[in-house]
């Protein structure tokens, strides 16, 4: 295990080689995760705005009609 | 002749437009144009004289030095100086409506695109070639090599305005596009600093030198034919909305 | 007949590719790790060292795949481009710009590891041989097409202009490749070959192409992932996109 890890005196160089490997392949697999987190709560506080204005709007319209009667 | 009887003639033209009217318009456009904003011509020139200035307080002044460098730098500085004018190329067009005016125009659009960027060239890349005997001679660039570097610049600097005019077109919507231009010119412009240097390098060291001003020739021509499409597309994506 | 059109062109419409894409990526994700784990293993542990250059070969088995990978990736973006501009389709527009991290990603994970690799060879960390120079220009021609994309507010228009741009990138990096060589032999540099022309052994072979394999289906992977990103970010405001976000907030 020892001489594994070593890599034949060679070590300091091979694992940071691996290392940048996997760390660049890591945050290209989580960068868009994070973006697709952050576009969807986006684009759910969106939803929730519309919906919003559009109760408001019908309540808005049934008092008015309440208030013609 | 007035603005109005120009229209008169214009109007009076019977269909279908020559293109080669259109282009004579907009040369005289960009000629006035630039006449009437004449001393802008100076600051790609200022740019260069400082710059050239600046590398014998750097380097120290031995003349063997600066000969060996000096093919190098004086391209480098051309490409430098380029920068600021390519990166407002179509900036002006877009904001006063213009551009719209050339993508309705009957004629087409690569062939309008041509002359702007040749003017252009001409405008403001060209004085820099002119003063090139001076900042050659400050920095003790061999005499005999000065032609070779004259060739050179004729051939790579509308290269690379022609190149600049695609990356400008793509970049004329956005705000600070200047570092973002050179970031997109950089790749492009390292085959044509490779191969001017290259010629000059060659020339300096008494070697034969036509081999990298007949590819930089060919490549100009490509991009003369070529260009203009690109840049032509680039500006549709510009301002379609 | 028309199968194969008539299927492509309902894979092209955003809603059937996002679910499409979503249930694909699992398994280009896993076939990937699963064959990275058995080229690594056989990469690092199972190949004999080299006789020439002892334990620090074993860089190969990433730096060599990832080169490849940074060219496969620019290449599938300007097919991408290339359909962008023609057909205009969106999907299209959104692959050419979310192959762009992944191919610089790749390109980043080649300078770095080639740096790493020169080191103990040729005792230097950089030097302008050809090939490192020509994936130092595809590095910039990464980051101009991400950047111009970024530039640009509307997202449609930043693909188009982005697609163009490696367009045009595409016809100069074979210049580029060749100028370099050119210049690289006009100042008698050295030519670095850190592969050689000897035949490689097959226990260092297989590992080799495994991992090839494995980082191609990765980037299929991180592709699909992407453009599912992507594709919502561009049909946000649209019914399809609604409907699946409104059904995952019941869930």
């Amino acid at each position: 295990m020892h001489d594994f890890l070593a890599m034949g005196g060679y070590a300091m160089y091979v694992w940071p080689a691996y290392a940048v490997f996997f760390i660049v392949l890591a945050w290209d697999w989580i960068a868009p995760a994070l973006r697709r987190r952050e576009l969807l709560n986006e684009l759910r506080g969106r939803m929730a705005r519309e919906q919003l204005r559009r109760q408001r709007a019908a309540q808005s319209n049934t008092q008015q009609e309440g208030a013609s009667a | 002749m007035s603005v109005a009887t120009a229209i008169r003639s214009d109007l009076r033209q019977t269909s279908p437009p020559r293109g080669t009217h259109a282009c004579r318009a907009l040369l005289r456009r960009e000629l006035l144009l630039a006449w009437r904003r004449r001393s802008d011509v100076l600051f790609p020139v200022l740019y260069a004289l400082i710059v050239v200035t600046l590398f014998p307080f750097a380097l120290g002044p031995e003349d063997a030095l600066l000969a060996r460098i000096s093919g190098g730098v004086l391209l480098v500085t051309v490409l430098l100086a380029m920068l600021p004018n390519l990166e407002s190329m179509f900036r002006g067009d877009l904001e006063d409506g213009s551009l719209e005016q050339m993508l309705l125009a009957p004629q087409p659009l690569a062939l309008l695109v041509l002359v702007r960027v040749l003017t252009h060239w001409a405008t403001t890349t060209l004085p820099l070639i002119v003063v090139m005997p001076l900042l050659a001679l400050l920095l003790r660039l061999p005499i005999e090599v000065l032609p070779v570097l004259l060739i050179a610049l004729l051939l790579a600097t509308p290269l690379l305005a022609l190149m600049g005019a695609i990356l400008s077109a793509l970049t004329a919507g956005t705000r600070r596009s200047a570092i973002l231009l050179a970031l997109m010119l950089l790749p492009l412009a390292v085959p044509v600093v490779i191969f001017a240097a290259g010629a000059v390098a060659a020339a300096q060291s008494g070697l034969p030198y036509l081999a990298p001003l007949l590819w930089l020739a060919a490549a100009l021509i490509l991009a003369l034919v070529l260009a203009p499409f690109a840049c032509a597309a680039a500006l549709r994506i510009a301002v379609e909305t | 007949m028309n199968i194969i059109p008539l299927w492509l062109h309902k894979l092209s419409s955003p809603p059937v590719f996002y679910r499409f894409a979503g249930a694909l990526r699992p398994w280009f994700l896993w076939s990937a790790l699963i064959l990275g784990t058995a080229a690594l293993y056989g990469g690092l542990v199972l190949a004999p060292p080299d006789y020439q250059q002892g334990d620090a070969f074993r860089i190969i088995f990433i730096h060599v795949p990832c080169a490849w990978m940074s060219l496969f990736a620019y290449f599938c973006m300007a097919v991408a481009a290339l359909v962008a501009m023609v057909w205009r389709i969106k999907l299209a527009e959104v692959i050419a710009m979310e192959c762009a991290p992944i191919g610089a990603a790749f390109t980043l994970i080649t300078l770095i590891t080639g740096s790493l690799w020169g080191k103990p060879m040729w005792g230097t960390w950089w030097t302008w041989d050809a090939r490192l120079t020509s994936e130092l220009v595809l590095l910039f021609l990464y980051l101009g097409v991400i950047g111009l994309f970024n530039a640009i507010e509307d997202r449609r228009r930043g693909a188009r202009a982005a697609s163009l741009l490696a367009l045009v990138g595409i016809v100069n990096l074979p210049i580029v490749h060749y100028s370099v060589l050119w210049w690289n032999t006009l100042h008698q540099g050295q030519t670095v070959n850190l592969i050689g022309q000897s035949k490689i052994a097959p226990a260092m072979l297989w590992p080799l192409l495994m991992m090839a394999l494995a980082t191609h289906l990765y980037f299929v992977a991180s592709l699909l992932a992407r453009a599912r990103v992507g594709l919502l970010a561009v049909e946000g405001g649209k019914q399809w996109a609604r409907e699946l976000i409104a059904e995952k907030a019941d869930a």
